[in-house]
């Protein structure tokens, strides 16, 4: 075409003006922190699996998931998903179902029978790990997955501690349990039950071991001094509930009182209605704001028909198994304080939840360790007092949760690995936290969480059923889909739309986009509509 | 063929033959015969392929144009008086983009005080405004001028207005030759834009020019039109050898050889003007008459030539720019740089007044006794002129001048009071 | 049937692309071969909505036409800023003419394509509210009686912002501009005057007239598209922010454009041949200080005494609105 001059112009010639040098400040992608992933004990990565479940690629879900923590279908159940607590979605509806899709995930993986991937080069060390609760499982699996000889020795005739003697079958059906052991004892993991080791420095040495992990977990019921008449019946939960899984049930009789306010005292109010308790009556100083057990599990007893005590201590056990009570009232600070008035409640049988001591006898004699308040103390590494010694789980200083143990098992492997590599473990830096106020939380779609379904009561009262059921496989894709992708990029191209300037240049599936700063004018629109905060300002140096 | 028609059937004939592919029309006297024979034959499928479009007021209908001919479109439409300066803007757009649209404008005097009657003070307001601008002496030559106009500007991507008198010629019945649709098809090959909006080749047409290139661009503006200087004559030798006849070329010269006194003027005072000279001839005096059929490009090279050897030269039009005087003769004058020459302007026919040979006798005969003053209205009633002047220092509110001149003349005092 | 939001998938359909979408249910835009018709390198200010809503609807457009498609763009903002010689940022044939003869040439391109019978070549014509409510308007409404087989899209900014931010028939009340300024008994832009061009498109009984934003691409493509699908006159206008010439942040364009319609400010929906087809509810109510708060042409509401009887009188326009269109959802507050 012979144009004329000037007036008429060739297509798309402005690419010659390159608008960025307008710019003051700059768009960068940022990878931030997502709050679940920060909250998560076991430190997984749950952004990252949920961005795989949203899309119904489970495998992959799982596999970056079972990076953190090889026990899903457990934590899917058990864990009490502090998660969910710090999920950005609790300030916009309701949080992330996490903990569901982590359930389905673990079903799933036990279903399809998954494996785990197993290092073909062996580091040529070997490690003695003592308990295979859920730490010592964990720390065993990421050994392995180091490279690293694991034997675990357990004094109990079954693995999983208090996963098994501890949790009722009502939360954790034992073969959910027993395949997710199983996969990891696969990967080679020697293990030796109704091993109890009495010294570890002696079973070091004489088994070839360069180091040690310690979770024997804290398994003795703390006792109080209540005055109780010799023919009293007083139990204590642990006890208890390591009963339940061997051939003699205990005898708690038709009146049960639980003493204490910890999730123990509730595991034990609801096996023993279970067991066929008339009245199941959990005894507790302070208030329901006040107990440390979590809201949801005394729900959930509530609904199952135990009764609670508020305010209420035992003064003393009759003979004939009658509890003196004694009303409290809070102080100012919260505290109970007795009243003197005093009241009576008859019971079959008393049992003590008044928490766990640890069996400290196979340390007898290692030079180096430090004990305080009955608990082993540790490192930020992990390591005790003792050099190759390495400690876990409910036996140090921590919150006693499944979910605590399974993240110490990752933290001291990584740190074990090190340190037989004769080095130190680095953590990377942490990414800054993906905040609330840093969404745009316009984009997502009002979406509520979807409740698990529940068994129903009559079933709860008298069987030791799994009381909460899983979701099937499009709720659980759904709950998936809820999640934000908090200060990740989920790839929904709204920066590369909403871009003026067509300044943002979109890589194809899974590899994101890419700022083009020769266009870029740094108008700043793709971070505010950025719904996930994964974009953010910087700026230039003029 | 011959035949006896009204001018605007004959051009509506011409424009017809030409294969016009969107007309749009606004009715605006005296241009609205035009338009409706050329929708009549559209109408009725004797015009196809067409689209007659019926727009909302002359600013579309050049828009409209401009749009139809950006997208390839051989594109035609007609005005006069106020509706041509409604589409003023447009009408330089359609210039500035180069865009070949042929456009009828049917002179007309323009308001306040609102005249349908023919001068051409219209199409001399747009005499800068880039297109190119024909005048017809008569209905022979409008007719011929649109299919030259066509044949102009597709071959120089500029649009062409073909200027001619309102009601004087656009409702006066002739006797035209209507050439047959095979001469006009072998002078008028079909339009090839020199840009198109098409995607298959997409540009961007009618872009924001600063003062780096807007200099060039308008020069380029002028080189065109001086190209048609040159154009314009070849076109009228190759016309004549397809019609037959004489039509267009730059200047039309009559008895000017040896003519001391010259007259020169556009459109169909040419035809009353030419009587007059013979008149004046046979009665001994060496006069002419120097018609100017293309006035933008204005052919300065070619009036000097035609009045380099008079002694006077008289520009008679029907325009006035008011606070000088001639618009033509300024032009004229230019032509006419550095000779030793009397010249005089003569405003004559303003909103319909007729034009009568012995006006122009009277005129002439003092013109050529230099006793004419420079710059003389023709028969312009100076009683009228006095009353009013009279009034208007007697009483500063004297009420509107045109009605209480109507008053003065007699004519329509009756429905107006 | 409008663009229907789907049910869930993680983001909706908010979003402009997402990765979990089916390929037909994606935007155009957030396809990686999308035309970009208006391309970098154009001069509009940071943050622009009219460059954000010409590229979206234009793109769409493209696509709907199989990228047979002819522009006309009245002068403006969109017209300065795309084609300053010697560059242009348009990808599609494309011409400018006037500020005020858009429709016009629009008509006598779809004349040129008609005769020539090249049915399978769109034709849209584009400008500012400028060019579409105040200059262009006579055109505007030739255009749309004689039923032309035009698309003309507005990009309403409420003003004319290219010559220094003027008022124009679509400026709100009390907003300030350079014509209307916050002093005097009644600061800013005055109440009870204005021009619905939307509505007014409606009473010319055209076969499709449609309101957008750039806040809700999916709703704007799906526009255009119905618009591609159908012949004659069609009208879309779409609210597009002002960074410049409303004093707001560059980065708040999107945002903007969502409280206009949240608050009801701005009503989103469709009408086919007068009759309004559906409407793009309230999503989360919000008042119309929200909206307004975030530009300094209403600065002068929120002094040190505020205007409250002005911005309740604002506050009642947007009632008015949701009540004339039925904006919230049933049930909804």
């Amino acid at each position: 075409m012979d144009k004329p001059f000037a007036i008429t112009l060739d297509v798309g010639s402005s690419l010659a003006n390159h608008t960025g040098s307008w710019r003051t400040s700059r768009p960068l992608y940022v990878d931030s922190l997502p709050p679940c992933n920060n909250a998560c004990p076991a430190g997984e990565n749950i952004q990252g699996w949920l961005f795989h479940a949203e899309a119904g690629d489970y495998e992959a879900a799982w596999r970056v998931l079972v990076q953190d923590n090889p026990l899903p279908a457990v934590m899917g159940r058990i864990c009490y998903h502090p998660c969910e607590t710090s999920c950005n979605r609790g300030q916009f509806d309701s949080a992330v179902g996490i903990n569901s899709v982590e359930r389905f995930l673990g079903d799933e993986a036990i279903k399809q029978g998954w494996k785990f991937a197993v290092p073909d080069k062996a580091s040529g060390k070997k490690v003695l790990i003592v308990g295979a609760g859920p730490s010592g499982l964990s720390t065993a699996y990421h050994l392995v997955r180091l490279g690293h000889q694991v034997v675990i020795f357990d004094a109990g005739p079954l693995a999983g501690g208090m996963m098994r003697f501890g949790i009722p079958k009502y939360r954790l059906p034992r073969d959910v349990l027993d395949a997710e052991i199983k996969r990891i004892l696969d990967m080679g993991v020697m293990l030796k039950l109704n091993t109890r080791v009495d010294n570890i420095l002696d079973t070091m040495k004489s088994g070839g071991f360069d180091a040690a992990f310690l979770a024997v977990g804290a398994h003795i019921g703390k006792r109080a001094h209540i005055p109780a008449g010799s023919a009293a019946k007083v139990l204590d939960a642990v006890g208890v509930l390591h009963s339940m899984e061997g051939e003699e049930k205990p005898m708690l009789g038709r009146r049960v009182v639980v003493y204490g306010g910890g999730n123990t005292a509730i595991d034990v109010a609801r096996t023993a209605k279970r067991l066929g308790a008339t009245e199941s009556i959990i005894v507790y100083r302070r208030t329901r704001e006040k107990m440390p057990a979590h809201d949801f599990e005394v729900e959930e007893a509530l609904q199952e028909g135990i009764l609670i005590k508020w305010l209420s201590t035992i003064k003393q056990v009759s003979d004939e198994g009658a509890l003196t009570i004694e009303k409290m009232v809070l102080d100012d600070k919260g505290f109970p304080q007795p009243t003197g008035e005093f009241e009576t409640l008859e019971s079959d049988s008393l049992v003590l939840a008044l928490g766990q001591d640890v069996d400290l006898s196979l340390l007898n004699g290692v030079p180096g360790l430090e004990i305080k308040d009955g608990i082993v103390q540790v490192m930020p590494n992990m390591m005790t007092g003792h050099p190759g010694i390495f400690a876990g789980g409910d036996m140090v200083p921590s919150e006693r949760t499944v979910t605590v143990g399974v993240g110490h098992g990752k933290k001291a492997a990584r740190n074990i690995d090190a340190w037989l590599r004769g080095g130190e473990y680095a953590a990377a830096p942490k990414h800054e936290l993906a905040a609330y106020e840093k969404l745009n939380p316009w984009y997502y779609s009002d979406a509520p969480k979807i409740m698990r379904p529940m068994l129903e009561v009559v079933r709860r009262q008298s069987t030791f059923d799994e009381v909460q059921g899983g979701l099937d496989e499009t709720s659980a894709q759904f709950e998936a889909r809820r999640c934000m992708s908090c200060g990740n990029c989920f790839e929904c191209d709204n920066c590369y739309g909403v871009c003026p300037d067509n300044a943002v240049i979109k890589l194809g599936p899974g590899k994101r986009f890419e700022f083009n700063y020769d266009y870029c004018k740094g108008c700043g629109i793709c971070v505010s509509e950025c719904p996930c905060g994964a974009i953010k300002m910087v700026p230039e140096d003029v | 063929m011959l035949k006896q028609c009204e001018g605007s059937h004959a051009v509506a004939s011409a424009v017809a033959m030409c294969r016009p592919e969107v007309i749009c029309a606004y009715p605006i006297s005296p241009q609205t015969h035009i338009v409706e024979g050329l929708g009549e034959m559209v109408k009725s499928g004797n015009l196809a392929p067409c689209e007659f479009i019926n727009v909302e007021s002359e600013f579309a209908a050049m828009s409209v144009a401009i749009g139809a001919s950006a997208a390839g479109a051989r594109s035609y439409t007609a005005t006069a008086s106020q509706g041509l300066l409604f589409m003023v803007e447009a009408v330089y757009n359609a210039s500035g983009l180069g865009l070949p649209i042929v456009m009828t404008v049917a002179n007309r005097a323009i308001g306040a005080p609102i005249n349908i009657w023919n001068d051409h003070s219209d199409s001399m307001s747009q005499r800068d405004c880039g297109w190119i601008q024909l005048f017809a002496e008569n209905n022979q030559e409008a007719l011929d001028l649109h299919i030259q106009a066509f044949r102009l500007g597709e071959e120089l991507s500029l649009p062409v207005m073909v200027c001619m008198d309102g009601f004087i010629l656009t409702h006066a019945y002739e006797r035209v030759d209507i050439p047959a649709q095979e001469q006009v098809d072998s002078y008028l090959p079909a339009f090839v834009p020199r840009q198109i909006l098409d995607p298959a080749e997409p540009v961007s047409i009618g872009a924001m020019v600063g003062p780096e290139a807007f200099t060039e661009v308008r020069y380029l503006a002028h080189a065109k039109q001086m190209q048609a200087l040159e154009l314009i004559p070849q076109h009228a030798a190759e016309f004549k050898q397809i019609f037959g006849r004489d039509s267009g070329g730059l200047v039309r010269p009559y008895r000017c050889e040896d003519a001391e006194t010259i007259v020169v003027a556009l459109g169909s005072v040419l035809g009353t003007l030419k009587d007059t000279i013979d008149e004046m001839r046979d009665a001994g005096h060496k006069v002419g008459v120097l018609g100017i059929v293309s006035f933008r490009p204005f052919p300065l090279l070619a009036v000097r030539e035609v009045l380099k050897n008079a002694r006077r030269v008289v520009v008679l039009e029907k325009s006035l720019a008011v606070g000088i005087g001639g618009i033509v003769a300024t032009d004229v004058r230019m032509a006419l740089s550095g000779l030793h020459l009397h010249g005089y302007t003569v405003i004559a026919g303003l909103g319909g007044r007729a034009i009568t040979k012995a006006s122009l006798h009277k005129m002439l005969e003092r013109a050529v006794k230099d006793e004419l003053e420079h710059l003389t209205f023709l028969d312009l009633d100076h009683n009228l002129i006095n009353r009013h002047l009279e009034r208007e220092k007697q009483k500063r509110r004297s009420g509107p001048m045109a009605e209480n001149m109507l008053r003065d003349v007699g004519v329509v005092a009756a429905r107006i009071a | 049937m409008p663009f229907q939001p789907v049910k869930f998938y993680q983001t909706g359909t908010f979003t402009v692309g997402n990765r979990l979408l089916a390929l037909e249910q994606r935007s155009v835009q957030a396809n990686m071969q999308r035309t970009n018709s208006l391309n970098s390198g154009h001069r509009a200010c940071q943050g622009c909505g009219e460059a954000l809503g010409a590229r979206y609807a234009i793109d769409a457009a493209m696509r709907a036409s199989n990228k047979q498609l002819i522009a006309a763009n009245a002068t403006g903002c969109l017209e300065v800023f795309s084609t300053p010689y010697p560059e242009t940022s348009w990808q599609i044939p494309w011409i400018h003419s006037l500020f005020g003869n858009t429709a016009a040439v629009a008509t006598g391109i779809a004349a040129a394509l008609r005769v020539k019978g090249r049915r399978e070549v769109r034709v849209i014509a584009q400008g500012g509210d400028g060019g579409t409510t105040d200059i262009g308007f006579g055109c505007l409404s030739g255009m749309f009686e004689r039923n032309d087989d035009v698309l003309y899209i507005c990009y309403d900014n409420e003003a004319y912002m290219n010559t220094g931010v003027q008022r124009s028939s679509a400026t709100p009340p009390a907003a300030r501009t350079a014509t209307t300024m916050p002093v005097g008994p009644e600061p800013g832009n005055v109440f009870g005057q204005g021009k619905n061009v939307a509505q007014i498109a409606m009473a010319h009984n055209i076969p499709y007239v449609a309101t957008a934003t750039v806040a809700d691409l999916h709703d704007l493509e799906y526009k255009v598209n119905r618009a591609m699908g159908m012949h004659g006159a069609r009208y879309i206008h779409i609210f597009v922010p002002c960074p410049l010439g409303w004093g707001a942040a560059s980065n708040d364009t999107i945002r903007l454009a969502r409280l206009a319609r949240e608050t009801g400010l701005f009503a989103v929906y469709e009408a086919e041949h007068g009759e309004v087809t559906s409407v793009s509810k309230i999503r989360k109510r919000v008042p119309v200080e929200d909206y307004l708060k975030l530009q300094r042409r209403f600065a002068h509401l929120f002094g040190k005494t505020p205007a409250l009887e002005t911005i309740a009188r604002i506050q009642a326009m947007a009632d008015k609105n949701i009540r004339k269109f039925g904006l919230l959802e049933q049930g909804g507050q």
